[in-house]
């Protein structure tokens, strides 16, 4: 079909940067763009800007999914977080293409911050059938009850990723809030947002059913006020806003009440129970 | 035949009420700077109790400032010295239990049996399990270098005042912070009583502050800037307020709210110890319970044997004098609450549904209002959806668990739930099911210090008692 001369001449088939929401990847529906350039300034792609209605179009479908992301067994929600590692261990050629692409680190330190990413999904998957044991409890109550306390979901949890390590950052947010059963709509970092779309491509193929998971790319100053006011979302990881929008979520997110964290440190359980609730049940001992 | 009760009170003998109460600052009773008073009454009586001091903005400054010395000393202490000042609290606390039971009673309304069998052994109960707390604070699950935020501000509401007090001061001095509280402007008596026990106990001046006074007063606690941290028990409303007021600050925050909590009740149910259960979730204190039990979902095939029983059973409950033995209902803590309930009860009448109330003799002064609950009522009604913080039930019906849930969820609260059935499983599955942070399966109105309370959704951030409200007065990493 093909001669050695038009191989030579070959174009690449380039990648059209889209949004994840429900599963399906789809472009914003207000059908605008932002240009993403890399290091140098030079064009690299046009990803979607994120609309007001995506948002809520990703927050109906986090909904819809979680009752059965929480309803998983915690053995099975560590195997597909596990999955999620080997997927994007296949694609992590990928990933340090982009982040050298964008961030302009050094091929190995992009290489290191893709290995530890990938490390960070496995080491978040064995704490979903952990987290219980090491923080439930059961509770010595004074009187012939039995009576225990165990971590539950939160919900529907937004995620505004930091700027950078584009793709560290965004997995240091995610993973633990989908530990605990959570689905998660992710606004992704806005400058470097390739790390997040091709992670969305890894998840799409790693048995995390469609909702668990929706990415949105655009502006965080944009979508930050909608996300907080949102009465159908009930946690939020500010880590990726600045403090002035913080401050604004937080007011606007106490409307319901939101959960609302922000995280300097890394890897810890408490990133899992900042989007967990505890649960006491009471029951009486008898014969 | 009917069964007459002779009256049984208890005496009023063992309190001495002061005509006029200061504020406690720094270890001492001091005068208002503003010179500014209010009165606490009873309210099954309309008399006057006391003056109690108004605390303005500068001193609620007096207080912080003391709290800011008290904590130099208090976190400081060697932690197993600091767990026994705890102990002695709360020994002296049991040593003057009937006191501060007949105190509490005469100040808030409710029955002397529920504040001498549940507030005050409570109460005390939760000074000795804090008190075994702060030597052992690396255990409690915030890494192990735990530290205190420092001085906290705490806001209690009138419902259970001396036992909202204990589950907010005990696990705060606990973890070695210290203390500005507020207790409610309708409830002071028992915190003041509380103070003298902090003067018997020699605790370091300045570890506990108290300051009465009214919404003022605690918005000018949650806006200080010398407060590390909130923690809040009172309306949603006012809980999100307090949120948008700590929003872009350094300060920790922790919210008991409002709830609507829904008790299920299933067709296999054991249905005597089940209206006991239903009894208890609505009528306990008035139903001044925000985990009280006031959506009852019962399976229809039951709904008429079960409002029968529930029925007889409601006109053997005792409204009356709150300081006779005898009494289970007594008044309603102020006629702004029963404004309150009145409204939205008849909100109930008017939206359609239907009322059945106790037929109980109303004392002539007093606040006070029959145990009732509406039939007819559809998730839509005011009814159904706001919290009455009353004696007043909603009665929904379902047909199936799926239907169940999805009603008792209906609702953006999340403090509590019942469930009643024979069956083990369905206990496990309906409360696995349910968005609420505490669940009381075949009982209802249940708290221990060891057993952490608080709710999902709008009731609220965080958890009191047990290691879980522990750790909301520690910072660890995280």
């Amino acid at each position: 079909m093909s001669n050695s001369k038009s191989r030579a001449m070959r174009l690449d088939v380039k990648k059209t940067y889209k949004l994840f929401i429900g599963g399906a990847f789809p472009r914003s529906e207000s059908g605008r763009t932002y240009e993403v350039t890399d290091s140098k300034g030079e064009f690299i792609a046009n990803p979607s800007l994120a609309s007001r209605k995506d948002l809520r179009d990703a927050v109906v479908a986090a909904r819809n999914a979680h009752s059965g992301w929480a309803g998983a067994t915690a053995f099975n929600r560590g195997q597909i977080l596990y999955r999620i590692a080997e997927m994007m261990e296949g694609r992590s050629a990928q990933f340090v293409d982009e982040i050298i692409a964008l961030e302009g680190l050094t091929p190995s330190a992009a290489k290191k911050q893709v290995e530890e990413a990938i490390d960070l999904w496995v080491w978040y998957s064995g704490w979903c059938d952990k987290i219980g044991s090491i923080y439930g409890s059961t509770n010595a109550v004074s009187g012939s009850f039995y009576n225990f306390t165990i971590p539950d979901s939160l919900g529907v949890v937004a995620v505004f990723a930091p700027a950078k390590p584009s793709l560290l950052g965004l997995v240091h947010s995610l993973a633990p809030v989908l530990a605990g059963g959570n689905t998660a709509v992710v606004i992704a970092s806005e400058k470097y947002p390739l790390s997040a779309i091709t992670l969305s491509e890894a998840i799409g193929t790693s048995d995390v059913s469609g909702g668990v998971v929706n990415i949105l790319t655009g502006s965080a100053a944009e979508l930050a006020p909608w996300a907080a006011s949102h009465m159908d979302i009930d946690g939020i990881d500010a880590t990726g806003l600045n403090s002035t929008l913080e401050k604004e979520v937080r007011i606007a997110g106490a409307d319901n009440l939101k959960r609302i964290s922000s995280f300097k440190d890394g890897a810890s359980p408490q990133r899992v129970l900042a989007f967990m609730e505890n649960k006491t049940v009471w029951h009486p001992i008898g014969v | 035949m009917t069964f007459e009760y002779s009256s049984a009170p208890e005496s009023k003998a063992i309190v001495t009420i002061d005509p006029v109460y200061k504020l406690f600052i720094g270890g001492k009773f001091v005068a208002p700077k503003g010179g500014k008073t209010f009165t606490t009454i009873n309210p099954a009586t309309e008399e006057v109790l006391a003056k109690i001091a108004y605390a303005e903005k500068s001193d609620v400054d007096k207080a912080v400032k003391a709290a800011q010395e008290g904590l130099k000393v208090w976190s400081k202490m060697a932690p197993s010295e600091r767990g026994k000042y705890l102990y002695r609290i709360a020994r002296i606390m049991q040593e003057r239990a009937r006191e501060f039971a007949v105190l509490e009673t005469m100040d808030n309304g409710k029955p002397i049996r529920e504040t001498r069998d549940i507030d005050i052994p409570l109460s005390a109960a939760h000074f000795f399990y804090h008190a075994g707390w702060a030597d052992k604070l690396e255990h409690a699950g915030v890494g192990s270098n735990p530290k205190p935020y420092g001085v906290v501000g705490q806001i209690i509401p009138w419902n259970f005042p001396l036992l909202m007090l204990a589950w907010k001061v005990a696990p705060a001095l606990a973890t070695g912070n210290s203390v500005v509280l507020k207790p409610a402007e309708t409830t002071p008596l028992t915190a003041l009583l509380f103070a003298q026990v902090c003067q018997q106990a020699e605790l370091p001046a300045g570890v506990v502050n108290i300051v009465t006074g009214d919404g003022a007063t605690g918005a000018a606690i949650v806006n200080h800037p010398g407060i590390n941290k909130i923690a809040f028990t009172g309306s949603t409303d006012v809980g999100k307020l307090i949120a948008r007021s700590v929003a872009g600050t350094d300060k920790g925050l922790t919210l008991e709210l409002g709830g609507k909590g829904a008790n299920i009740v299933f067709e296999d149910a054991p249905l005597d110890e089940t209206v006991e259960g239903i009894v208890n979730g609505i009528f306990f204190n008035q139903g001044h319970v925000c985990c009280a039990g006031s959506r009852l979902l019962v399976q229809e095939n039951i709904q008429d044997e079960l409002l029968e029983k529930l029925k007889r059973r409601m006109s053997q409950i005792r409204l009356g004098d709150p300081l006779d033995k005898n009494t289970d209902i007594g008044a309603i803590n102020s006629r702004e609450q029963l404004e309150k309930i009145t409204e939205l009860a008849i909100s109930g009448d008017t939206e359609g549904a239907e009322r059945f109330s106790a037929a109980c003799t109303i004392p002539a002064k007093g606040f006070w209002y029959p145990p009732t609950f509406f039939t007819g009522v559809t998730q839509a009604h005011r009814i159904a959806r706001e919290e009455i913080f009353g004696p007043v039930l909603s009665v929904i019906s379902f047909r199936t668990p799926q239907e169940a849930i999805e009603k008792a969820n209906n609702t953006p609260f999340g403090l509590s739930a019942g469930v009643w059935t024979d069956k083990g499983s369905r206990i496990l599955w309906t409360a696995k099911h349910l968005r609420a942070g505490v669940i009381w399966a075949n009982t209802f109105n249940k708290f221990d210090p060891a057993s952490p309370f608080g709710g999902y959704k709008e009731s609220g951030w965080g958890r009191e008692g047990g290691r879980h409200g522990l750790a909301a007065y520690l910072k660890g990493a995280k």
